[in-house]
C-alpha cells in the first residue's frame, strides 16, 4: 500500500485519504463557450505526467495538494493550499 | 541403509521419529525431515503423478520450484511435499491419481498424448456443440487436491510490522548483507521461507566443511546482533507500493512495511531437457544437496551429473562424499575451466565427459525409476551409463518475481546467461544470484554491498563502495535442451509441456511469450513457472531467431508462492453506525436496516401484525395523532463565520443571503454537470452563523466536499461536522405541539413559531435546537440535541406521549408519509443524471445568484429539450393484482418511456401512489401511463398531481 504524506499528519497509509482529482482551473462561466465548459465539466486529462492532484486525509479533514508522477506513480511532494513556493 | 551417519549440520532429529501414512502406508520419518524426504529416506521414490500424462514422479527441486509430490492431508488440499514438515500421523495421499498413485490408471494417458496437442483446450472448447462434453470429461479428469465443503472457516488477523531495512532470503549474500545494515545502525528483519538459515551455505558444499563452517559463523553473528530480526519459515508473497511486502508465516500474515528492501532470494537451478528427463530419480543438483545435508538421506546409489558449471562439479564431490557411485560427470561445455572442484572431480577418478549431452535418460519398470542415461556428444556414437539417478546442474534462473513485482527493469547479460537487475526503483536492492553473483566469495562482497546501499537509503550510515568480482565462468548453459523424436522432454513439469509442445505453438502463430505462455499453459500451473519459464524463453528465442533480451518475460505477480485462503481470509471489517438511541429502538421492537453506514429502525415489530401492517400503522398514528423518528443518522454541519451565508449561496441552488435569523429553508445541491446530489434545511442562528443538515447517506462526503471547496475558496468561514455529536429526533402529528409544550417553556404559537422556523430553546430540561418542517406533511418539530442527551430526550417524549398515544415510526413509515406528501428521497427518485428541472425543483433554482455549483450547467441544460420528467401516478383503488415496484419500466407504444421510482399502498388516500419519471408528452395530470411488471404483464396508472396528501399545505396552518 502506498504512503501519503499529509501536511499536518505525516506519512500514512493510503487507505487513510480520498483522492479527489487534478486540480484545474474553472473557466469563467459567465464568458466561456459551452464547449469549453462542457471540457471542463465532463473531460479529464489521462495523459500521464506530474499533475497536482487534490487529496485530503480522511480522519483530520485536511485537503492539500500533492504532485504525483502519474507515469512513475511517485509523489514528489505534499502541501497546504498557498505553501506552494 | 538411505539414511546416512549423521551428517554434521543436518536438520533431522533422530531421537525423534515420527509415524505417518501415505497412500494407506505406515511410514517413519524424523522430526525435522519434510514429507518428501521422510518418503525419500524410507525408500520411496515416486512421490505423486503429473498433471497430465499421470506419470511418475520424484523429487525435482525440493524447494516448492515444482509441484511433483503434492498431497491431500485430511480436508487440506494441495499441500507441498516437499517444503512441509512432517507431523506426526499425518493421513497423507497423493493427489491426481485414479485409483492410487502406485497403479494410476490414468496413466494411460500417456499413450494418447498425440491426441493431446498443445493448446488442447482451447481447441477442445472451440466447438460449442460439445463445450458440455468436454468440460464434464475436463472437471472429472482436472485439477489436484480435493476441497471440503465441511472445512471450518479459519480466520486469521493480520499483523503490522516495521523495519528500516527488510532482507529477503538468508543465504550467503542476504545473511551478510542483514549484517551489514545492521553495523550501520539500522533495524533489520531477516526473512527466509526455509526451516533454517544459510541458504546452500548449508548444503552446496563441494565436499568442504570451511564452507558450512563459514555460513554457521555469519549465521551465529546475526543471530546475536540485537538489530536483527530472523524469521524463518517466512516468504515475502509479494512486493506492493512503497516497500509494502506480504510475509508469510506459518500461521500469519505479516503486513510489513520496510524503508528499504533487500533482494537476495538466490536462483532457482533450472532443470535440462532431454527425453524422460521426468523420470523419479532425476532431479536437481540442489536438492540432492539439500537431501545429503539437511535430511541426511542419499537420493540415489549411482548417479550420473548432468553440469555446465561448477556447482555441478560441487554436487558431483558431495554425492562421492556421502557415498554415492558417480559414474561420470557429463559436462555440456566441449571447453571449460579446469577450476578447483574439477580438479578435484578428476582426482577422486570420476570420469568427465566433456561436450556431451544426455540424450535420454533409461526408465526402470513402469517409468518409475530411471535404469541409465544414454549420452553422446554428436560425433561419436552414443553410451549407455547404467545408474539410478541423474542430477542436473545447468544453470540458474534468477528468483527476481519479487524484482519485477516492485518495477525492477532486467537486462539479460550473455556473459552470465541471466537476467540481472539493471535498473532498480528507489530503495529496492538486490545481491547475490538474483543479481547475477554466484561465486560464494563474491556473493558475500555482493550482500555487503547492497546491505549497506539499503540502510544508507534507510538513513543510517554511508554507502560502502565495493567492488564485486567478474565471474570467472559462465554458471548456466544457454541450451541445457536435448531435442528426441519421440518427444517426453519436459520443459514444464506442473502441466507436462514438452520440448514440441512449443515447437506446435509456434507454428500456430503463438510466437510471442505471452501468446506462448496462455496458449501452451507454459508457467501457469502451481510452481508459476519457477522451473519452467526460462528453458520456454530460451526455445521461443531460438525458434523466432531472437535474443533472450528482445523475447522478454511475462509478468510477475504475487503471490510468490500460494498463499493458504486461510491466511487471506481475515476478519469482515465494515464498521456501522449507531444512533444515541439505539437501545431504546431495539427495546422497542426494532426491525433494523442499513442506511449509508447507520443502523436505523425499518418499523417497529408488533405482536400479530406483519410487516406492511405494522408500516401503515405507524404511518396512520403519524397522520391522526403523533408520532416520533430518530432522524439522528442526517448529516449536520454548522458554518461559521463573516462568509458563512457566501459560502452557501455557492453551494446551494436557492438564496441563503437573505434567510431571516430565525428561520429554515429548503437547500438542494447539485454538481458541477447540474445533477442534484443532495438536499437538507439550512437554518439561520445568527448572521454569520448557520446550522444545515445534509442526507444520511451524503453525511460524510459533502462535509469533505464542502471544505475542500472553502480550501479552495478561502472564505473567511469555517465548516464544523455535528453528525456524530448531535442527537435528533422528527416529533411529527396532529398532536405534536401539545405534547411538546408539555416539555418546554418555549411559546409554540404559529405566530411565534411558524412554520419553517428556527428555535433555540430547552426541551426537558435539555439544550435544543427545534425545527418546524413538513417532510412527513404534519404538523411537526425536528429536535436538535448533544449527542449524550438522545435516550433522555427520546424517553421524556415517549412518557409525555402516552397520554397523546404517541408512537415510534420507522423509515418506512416514513418513506410512505413523505410520498404521500411528494417530497422526493435524493437517490431514490433521483439518480445519476437528474437535474433540479426533471423533479420539479425549479422553484427552488435561483439561476440569476452569481454563481453556484451547477449553475454554468444548468443554463444549457435549461436550453435543451426536456428529456424526463417526475411525476405522481395513482392505481385505481379496486386494483388487486400485482403491485408494481420500483424500477419497473413505464413503456409508451413499445418503447420505454420512464420508470417508477416510488410506490407505497397509502391508508390514508385509499390507494396505491407513487413517483415516475416518464417523457414530458406523458406527464400531464390524468393521462394513463402503462407499468411493465417482471413478469411481462402491465399496469395501467393515471398520472396525479403531487402532493398527494394536504396540497394546500393545510396541516401546517393554524385551523381557522
Amino acid at each position: 500500500m502506498k504512503i501519503m504524506t499529509c501536511p499536518i499528519n505525516g506519512p500514512r497509509p493510503v487507505s487513510e485519504f480520498f483522492y479527489w482529482g487534478e486540480i484545474r482551473p474553472m473557466p469563467d462561466p459567465d464568458t466561456c463557450s459551452d464547449d469549453v465548459w462542457a471540457d471542463y465539466v465532463f473531460n479529464r486529462n489521462g495523459a500521464p505526467g506530474v499533475k497536482k492532484e487534490w487529496w485530503c486525509h480522511i480522519a483530520s479533514n485536511t485537503w492539500f495538494v500533492a504532485e504525483r508522477d502519474t507515469a512513475k506513480d511517485w509523489v514528489l511532494r505534499t502541501y497546504l493550499i498557498g505553501d506552494e513556493s | 541403509m538411505i539414511r546416512l551417519p549423521p551428517v554434521p549440520g543436518e536438520w533431522i532429529d533422530r531421537s525423534t521419529v515420527v509415524p505417518f501414512t501415505f497412500e494407506g502406508k505406515t511410514y517413519q520419518g524424523y522430526a525435522g525431515d519434510t514429507i518428501s524426504s521422510a518418503l525419500l529416506g524410507a525408500g520411496e521414490k515416486v512421490l505423486g503423478r503429473s498433471f497430465k500424462y499421470h506419470r511418475a514422479r520424484g523429487v525435482l527441486s525440493l524447494a516448492n520450484h515444482d509441484v511433483n509430490a503434492v498431497c491431500q492431508w485430511g480436508d487440506r488440499p494441495n499441500v507441498r511435499a516437499d517444503v512441509t514438515q512432517l507431523q506426526a500421523n499425518m493421513n497423507l495421499t497423493a493427489v491426481n491419481t485414479f485409483g492410487g498413485l502406485d497403479s494410476d490408471k490414468a496413466r494411460i494417458l500417456g499413450t494418447f498424448a498425440r491426441f493431446m496437442p498443445v493448446g488442447f483446450y482451447y481447441k477442445a472448447f472451440h466447438s460449442k456443440l460439445l463445450f458440455p462434453l468436454w468440460e464434464r470429461m475436463f472437471r472429472g479428469m482436472t485439477g489436484l487436491g480435493k476441497v471440503s465443503f465441511d472445512t471450518p472457516h479459519i480466520r486469521t488477523p493480520k499483523r503490522y510490522d516495521f523495519c528500516d531495512v527488510l532482507v529477503i532470503g538468508a543465504g550467503a549474500s542476504g545473511l551478510v548483507a542483514a549484517l551489514t545494515a545492521a553495523e550501520q545502525g539500522a533495524e533489520v528483519t531477516l526473512i527466509d521461507e526455509n526451516n533454517r538459515a544459510g541458504g546452500s551455505g548449508g548444503y552446496a558444499l563441494g565436499a568442504e566443511a570451511s564452507r558450512m563452517e563459514q555460513m554457521t559463523e555469519q549465521l551465529n553473528k546475526v543471530l546475536a546482533h540485537p538489530r536483527i530480526r530472523l524469521l524463518t519459515n517466512t516468504y515475502a508473497a509479494g512486493y506492493y507500493t512503497d516497500h509494502w511486502i506480504a510475509l508469510v508465516c506459518s500461521d500469519v500474515l505479516i503486513k510489513m512495511r520496510a524503508k528499504s528492501v533487500v533482494v537476495a532470494t538466490g536462483g532457482y537451478e533450472q532443470p535440462a531437457v532431454f527425453r524422460n528427463n521426468d523420470l523419479p530419480g532425476i532431479m536437481l543438483a540442489s536438492a540432492a544437496q539439500r537431501l545429503l545435508y539437511r535430511y541426511a538421506v542419499r537420493p540415489m546409489q549411482r548417479a550420473v551429473v548432468l553440469t555446465a558449471n561448477q556447482d555441478g562439479y560441487r554436487a558431483a564431490l558431495d554425492l562421492s562424499a556421502q557415498g554415492v557411485e558417480v559414474v561420470a560427470v557429463v559436462d555440456l561445455r566441449p571447453d571449460h575451466l579446469d577450476g578447483e572442484p574439477e580438479q578435484r572431480v578428476i582426482a577422486l577418478g570420476i570420469r568427465v565427459l566433456s561436450g556431451y549431452r544426455i540424450i535420454e535418460a533409461l526408465p526402470g519398470a513402469k517409468g518409475k525409476s530411471v535404469a541409465g542415461a544414454r549420452v553422446g556428444n554428436g560425433k561419436s556414437e552414443s553410451e549407455t551409463l547404467p545408474c539410478d539417478g541423474i542430477v542436473m546442474s545447468v544453470g540458474w534462473a534468477p528468483a527476481a518475481n519479487l524484482l519485477y513485482q516492485a518495477g525492477t527493469r532486467m537486462r539479460y547479460t550473455q556473459s552470465l546467461e541471466q537476467f540481472v537487475p539493471d535498473i532498480l526503483p528507489p530503495g529496492v536492492f538486490a545481491c547475490g544470484r538474483v543479481n547475477g553473483v554466484h561465486t560464494l566469495s563474491a556473493r558475500r562482497l555482493d550482500g555487503q554491498r547492497a546491505g549497506s546501499a539499503a540502510a544508507a537509503h534507510a538513513g543510517f550510515g554511508d554507502i560502502r563502495e565495493i567492488v564485486i568480482p567478474a565471474e570467472t565462468e559462465c554458471p548456466t548453459h544457454p541450451w541445457p535442451i536435448v531435442a528426441h523424436p519421440q518427444g517426453k522432454n519436459f520443459v514444464d513439469f506442473d502441466e507436462d509441456l514438452q520440448l514440441k509442445d512449443f515447437e506446435n505453438a509456434v507454428q500456430e502463430g503463438f510466437d510471442n511469450i505471452e501468446l506462448l505462455k496462455r496458449f501452451s499453459t507454459v508457467g501457469m500451473g502451481p510452481s508459476q513457472g519457477k522451473h519452467s519459464n526460462m528453458n520456454a524463453l530460451r526455445i521461443l528465442a531460438k525458434l523466432t531467431g531472437k535474443e533472450p533480451q528482445e523475447v522478454g518475460t511475462t509478468t510477475s505477480r504475487p503471490f510468490f508462492h500460494p498463499v493458504p485462503m486461510s491466511l487471506l481470509g481475515g476478519r469482515g471489517f465494515s464498521p456501522e453506525r449507531r444512533t444515541p438511541m439505539h437501545s431504546r429502538h431495539t427495546a422497542f421492537g426494532a426491525e433494523w436496516m442499513m442506511a449509508g453506514v447507520w443502523q436505523r429502525p425499518e418499523y417497529y415489530r408488533r405482536a400479530g401484525k406483519d410487516r406492511l401492517q405494522c408500516i401503515q400503522d405507524e404511518a396512520v398514528a403519524v397522520r391522526q395523532n403523533v408520532g416520533l423518528i430518530d432522524v439522528g443518522t442526517l448529516g449536520k454541519l454548522e458554518v461559521i463565520g463573516p462568509q458563512a451565508a457566501e459560502l452557501l449561496e455557492r453551494v446551494y441552488i436557492s438564496n441563503y443571503a437573505n434567510l431571516k435569523v430565525g428561520m429554515t429553508r429548503y437547500a438542494v445541491m447539485c454538481d458541477e454537470s447540474g445533477v442534484v446530489v443532495d438536499d437538507g434545511v439550512v437554518g439561520r442562528l445568527a448572521e454569520d452563523h448557520f446550522y444545515f443538515t445534509t442526507t444520511t447517506s451524503g453525511a460524510a462526503t459533502i462535509y469533505r466536499e464542502l471544505s475542500r471547496l472553502n480550501t479552495m475558496w478561502q472564505l473567511d468561514c469555517g465548516i464544523v461536522n455535528h453528525t456524530g455529536s448531535f442527537a435528533a429526533v422528527n416529533l411529527a402529528g396532529p398532536q405534536s405541539r401539545a405534547l411538546l409544550s408539555r416539555l418546554t417553556p418555549l411559546d409554540l404559537s404559529a405566530a411565534a413559531f411558524p412554520y419553517l422556523a428556527l428555535r433555540e430553546g430547552v426541551v426537558a430540561g435539555i439544550p435544543a435546537r427545534l425545527m418546524r418542517v413538513g417532510f412527513v406533511g404534519e404538523w411537526g418539530y425536528e429536535i436538535h440535541v448533544p449527542a449524550n442527551q438522545g435516550c433522555a430526550i427520546w424517553d421524556a417524549l415517549i412518557a409525555a406521549g402516552k397520554e397523546f398515544d404517541l408512537r415510534p415510526f420507522g423509515v418506512e413509515a416514513q418513506r410512505l408519509l413523505r410520498l404521500e406528501k411528494g417530497h422526493i428521497i435524493i437517490g431514490q427518485d433521483t439518480d445519476g443524471l437528474t437535474n433540479p428541472f426533471d423533479v420539479g425543483l425549479e422553484w427552488a433554482l435561483k439561476m440569476n445568484k452569481p454563481f453556484f455549483i451547477g449553475q454554468r450547467s444548468l443554463r444549457v441544460i435549461d436550453r435543451q429539450t426536456r428529456k424526463q420528467k417526475l411525476v405522481g401516478f395513482i392505481l385505481d383503488a379496486q386494483f388487486n393484482s400485482s403491485v408494481p415496484q420500483e424500477c419497473h419500466l413505464v413503456i409508451d407504444r413499445g418503447e420505454i418511456a420512464g420508470r417508477v421510482t416510488s410506490i407505497a399502498w397509502s391508508a390514508t388516500l385509499g390507494c396505491h401512489i407513487g413517483l415516475a419519471f416518464v417523457r414530458p408528452e406523458l406527464a400531464e395530470a390524468n393521462t394513463t401511463i402503462n407499468i411493465r411488471l417482471t413478469d411481462r404483464t402491465t399496469v395501467s396508472a393515471k398520472i396525479a398531481r403531487t402532493p398527494f396528501y394536504d396540497p394546500d399545505n393545510l396541516k401546517q396552518k393554524e385551523p381557522a
